[in-house]
């Protein structure tokens, strides 16, 4: 073999291999950003906040034992969470109990949002400074959490919700 | 050009007020100060994910150092709280990550890259043909000779 021709197939093996990872980047099946949750089978952090749409009351974690449900970390900055909002109104009009947690955001702001999007959520802890998001391990938005009847973790996804990342992770757990 | 220098001076304004809002933080002794100086240096802000949450002013990293010096205060040790940063946000969150099964490649890696960058170094060096120095006839070493020592005279 012509040994000036061994630059020349590294380079393209190296070319194939970055395009290849391009493509997973782009449809989104690889994020080289993420980072696994170390949460699933573990038990939801009891978190304790203030409620969104009524300050005297609070959102805990502990109310909901019993029934699956889903916990999803959103706010209003989050272009991703405005695009995901008519599904999680959709998942609500199926009786999915969704819990919200507004992340880092304006109160004002945030209601309005529900006002005039529609409210997904049974209720929304309102977490400006990042302490439930913390004890979830969070550190991007949207993210969506399922809990099951006892209690535990059981999906974490990050990212928009959408019908099929429903039926892929989430539906099992409503049967 | 006016336009150039009116951008530069706005964007310099803003990153002073940016430095200006680094919050700062009061301890009842100088042990809990380093504890979290120490911390915020070796934990990973998971925005900006190269940084440090020292480095980084994500809001994500200010949280995070807000909630590192709240537990100092509350009397936490230094291994305490990075355990705590740790299961939630796993090993990522350390700068500096434990010895385990899944990152043994990233610790033994670069001595592997090194012996095989040796190995190939050697093998070349030795693979280099040496070039014989040009017998000379003793015709040649005469007149080299006779050159030398008629230019000393």
């Amino acid at each position: 073999m012509n040994k000036a021709a061994i630059p020349l197939i590294v380079f393209l093996l190296m070319a194939g291999l970055f395009l290849f990872v391009l493509q997973k980047i782009n449809t989104g099946e690889y994020d080289p950003r993420d980072i696994p949750t170390e949460l699933i089978n573990q038990k939801v952090p009891d978190f304790e906040l203030v409620n969104l749409l009524d300050t005297t009351d609070t959102v805990k974690a502990s109310d909901y034992l019993g029934n699956p449900w889903l916990l999803n970390v959103w706010g209003t900055w989050c272009a991703q969470c405005w695009k995901e909002h008519p599904y999680l109104m959709f998942l609500s009009r199926q009786d999915v109990p969704i819990v919200g947690i507004n992340w880092r955001d304006d109160m004002a702001e945030a209601r309005s949002m529900l006002t005039s999007e529609g409210n997904p959520f049974v209720e929304t802890g309102f977490d400006p400074k990042s302490d439930a998001v913390i004890e979830l391990g969070v550190y991007g938005a949207p993210e969506t959490f399922l809990v099951d009847a006892s209690g535990m973790i059981k999906v974490k996804h990050k990212g928009a919700m959408s019908p099929q990342v429903w039926q892929e992770k989430f539906q099992p757990f409503f049967k | 050009m006016m336009i150039r220098s009116i951008l530069l001076v706005v964007l310099l304004s803003i990153s002073f007020q940016a430095s200006a809002r680094v919050a700062a933080y009061e301890f009842e002794n100088s042990n809990q100060e380093s504890t979290y100086n120490d911390l915020i240096n070796e934990l990973r802000c998971l925005v900006c994910q190269n940084q440090t949450i020292a480095d980084s002013n994500a809001e994500l990293a200010q949280d995070m150092k807000r909630k590192t010096h709240e537990l100092v205060m509350q009397g936490k040790s230094k291994k305490e709280i990075s355990d705590f940063m740790v299961q939630r946000y796993g090993n990522f969150v350390q700068y500096k990550p434990p010895v385990t099964s899944t990152t043994y490649l990233l610790w033994t890696g670069p001595f592997i890259i090194l012996f095989i960058g040796l190995f190939i170094l050697i093998k070349i060096i030795r693979n280099r043909k040496v070039e014989k120095p040009v017998e000379l006839s003793d015709n040649d070493k005469s007149r080299a000779a006779d050159l030398l020592n008629s230019k000393g005279e």
